[in-house]
């Protein structure tokens, strides 16, 4: 052998300082990486230029109406026959809880049914029919919003109708389920409904993934203490996918905030705040700006603007919420 | 096994019936450990397995007496894992598997029409060869998930708890945390957690798929002391890389080996026999590590 050793024993000099470890990356390397950093930023950049039209557009609404701007659900103009503002006065608060509300409703009525279909999908399916539906969910994600708008009207209206009153016939005493009077057509329950269908396969799709990656060894040691299926599926998939699954329906809840022209055709737009889902008024953030847009003054656009802008911060804030929750379910006990 | 303690077994069967199917929960709450009936022990006859066209085990006749510990050894591909997933109806898991032959568990198949495979997995439990405790439950949900997923009621919980606890080698190192997440213990102790989880619904027969391969040397050996209590109260069948580990644990050892085929059988004989005086060349080339 021609190598010399050192000394294991032999001790290391004093003033031992770390190198500096410096890899210079190859030309190639430069221009992807300068590539992947401009469309990576580049989304960042649009959704910052949004956000400050946005608010640049809606300053002025948003500093005379202060507070009530949210708080007030009134929203009137009236101009002179000049086109001068006379007096005007624009809320929020009746679209906002209306927003909240069907998203909620979206929610609650779409996170089983997602989760019982990708269980489906993933543990009870066979082959063929897994690939099946997988597409036909594919598909519903890609399904324009007008038509579920259009259907929901004229289809789910009659029926969700009915369902309505039967809610309300057998649990109204439960304050969310009376109705003020008898008038159950066009109510946040049914846009509740047709949001429902339009976030499914998002809710359906992320749980798929998710359940999917239950580790087999977990799945396997349930079955082999005798687990029936089912049982297996609530000690080791939802336990695993739980994280997964709220991320999911936070997306949902999300497009379902956002959603406007299918809303817009089955909801009953009123300016006032209506907490009762089965009756025929509610409200809506993106429904309000698509009907006042076509035949707004420039002042009143700017209402929409920073109506437009309120909508934006409120899926903002259920998006971190949904990071914060998934963090917290999906941390190490996985 | 000699006839008188098989007998005797046959008398046991007709007292506490360790043997029906369905009455795995009664007898939970009967048995004491040491006491229990172990039955006429497994049997397996003319098994063979397919992976889809893949035939992978050929024809394998086997006993497992009651009480006894048997290891199977082979290099890998031969089937040994296969084979002890067909014991316990394991093997169909996989989609596209398919098995000839009969399973005997107490003399009868546990592969016969109308049998419940999820009471089969009661009484013939498995060990993996990853510890895989459930990590969304504390280490005393887990010795108890058996009987919550296999919907068993037992008097007293924190008694079983303990006791398989303790029979796993592993009370005294948890004892004080069990409510702690079954994934903060070491390798060792999770698979020691997965023998104590596999021991709480009480099977008449545990496989162990390699229990050690993940583990060091000092936790291996407690696994092994394990095993060799385990054995006064149940029939253990554990698949091993190991041979030390065969000679050390097992009663009988069974040599596995597939040229180029099916799995098969080359023979299985008493442990101190295989290592001593195999009768077959190709045994004592492995053996002595001429080749695998």
């Amino acid at each position: 052998m021609s190598q010399t050793f050192v000394e294991p024993s032999a001790p290391a000099p004093a003033d031992a300082v770390p190198r500096d470890l410096t890899t210079k990356p190859r030309f190639s390397d430069r221009v992807f990486r300068g590539v992947v950093t401009t469309g990576g930023l580049s989304s960042l950049a649009i959704l910052g230029l949004i956000t400050i039209f946005l608010g640049y557009r809606g300053f002025e609404v948003l500093r005379q109406e202060g507070f009530n701007f949210i708080t007030s659900s009134t929203w009137a103009i009236t101009t002179d026959d000049a086109g001068n503002v006379v007096e005007s006065h624009f809320g929020l608060a009746a679209m906002l809880v209306g927003t909240i509300l069907c998203s909620i409703i979206a929610v609650v009525i779409a996170v089983p049914i997602s989760v019982f279909t990708a269980l489906f999908l993933n543990f009870y399916a066979p082959v063929w029919l897994k690939k099946i539906l997988v597409s036909v969910i594919d598909m519903m994600a890609a399904f324009p919003s007008i038509l579920f708008g259009i259907w929901g009207f004229l289809v789910l209206m009659p029926s969700a109708e009915y369902w309505g009153k039967l809610l309300n016939h057998y649990l109204g005493f439960i304050p969310i389920f009376h109705v003020p009077a008898s008038y159950f057509t066009r109510s946040p329950f049914i846009a509740g409904i047709v949001l429902a269908i339009m976030i499914i396969p998002i809710i359906t799709s992320v749980s798929r993934e998710v359940f999917s990656q239950t580790p087999l060894d977990r799945i396997q040691a349930a079955y082999a203490l005798g687990a029936t299926r089912w049982g297996m599926i609530q000690a080791v998939v939802i336990p695993y996918g739980r994280g997964g699954v709220v991320g999911g329906a936070m997306l949902g809840l999300g497009r379902a905030m956002g959603e406007t022209v299918a809303v817009y055709t089955v909801l009953n737009i009123v300016y006032q705040v209506n907490w009762h889902v089965l009756f025929g008024a509610g409200g809506n953030i993106a429904s309000l700006i698509i009907l006042k847009f076509g035949d707004a003054s420039p002042y009143e656009i700017k209402a929409l603007m920073a109506a437009g802008l309120i909508l934006f911060l409120l899926t903002l804030m259920v998006n971190a919420g949904a990071d914060l929750i998934v963090k917290r379910f999906g941390g190490n006990k996985r | 096994m000699t006839d008188s303690t098989e007998s005797e077994n046959e008398k046991m069967d007709t007292t506490i019936k360790p043997s029906s199917l369905g009455d795995v929960a009664s007898s939970v709450t009967r048995r004491a450990p040491g006491t229990m009936a172990m039955g006429r022990g497994l049997e397996a006859r003319g098994i063979h397995a397919w992976f889809g066209k893949n035939h992978v085990l050929s024809d394998i006749t086997l006993d497992f007496a009651a009480g006894t510990v048997t290891a199977l050894i082979g290099p890998s591909g031969c089937g040994k894992s296969t084979f002890i997933r067909t014991m316990n109806r394991m093997h169909e898991f996989i989609p596209g598997t398919a098995m000839a032959g009969e399973v005997l568990l107490d003399g009868r198949d546990v592969y016969a029409q109308g049998v419940d495979v999820t009471k089969i997995r009661l009484q013939i439990g498995m060990v993996f060869q990853k510890p895989n405790p459930f990590p969304s439950m504390t280490i005393g949900q887990n010795v108890l998930s058996g009987l919550k997923l296999a919907q068993l009621k037992v008097a007293n919980k924190d008694d079983l708890m303990e006791e398989c606890l303790e029979r796993a080698g592993l009370w005294n190192e948890v004892k004080d945390r069990l409510n702690a997440h079954g994934g903060s213990l070491s390798g060792g102790q999770q698979q020691r957690l997965c023998i104590a989880r596999a021991l709480a619904v009480r099977p008449q027969v545990l496989l162990m798929d390699e229990p050690c391969s993940a583990l060091d040397p000092g936790s291996t050996l407690r696994i092994e002391e394990t095993i060799r209590h385990l054995s006064d109260s149940m029939t253990i069948i554990i698949v091993t890389h190991n041979m030390q580990q065969a000679a050390r644990v097992s009663d009988y050892t069974a040599f596995f080996l597939s040229d180029n085929g099916p799995g098969q059988m080359i023979e299985c004989a008493p442990t101190s026999e295989i290592f001593s005086r195999p009768r077959d060349k190709r045994t004592e080339n492995y053996v002595t590590g001429r080749f695998g």
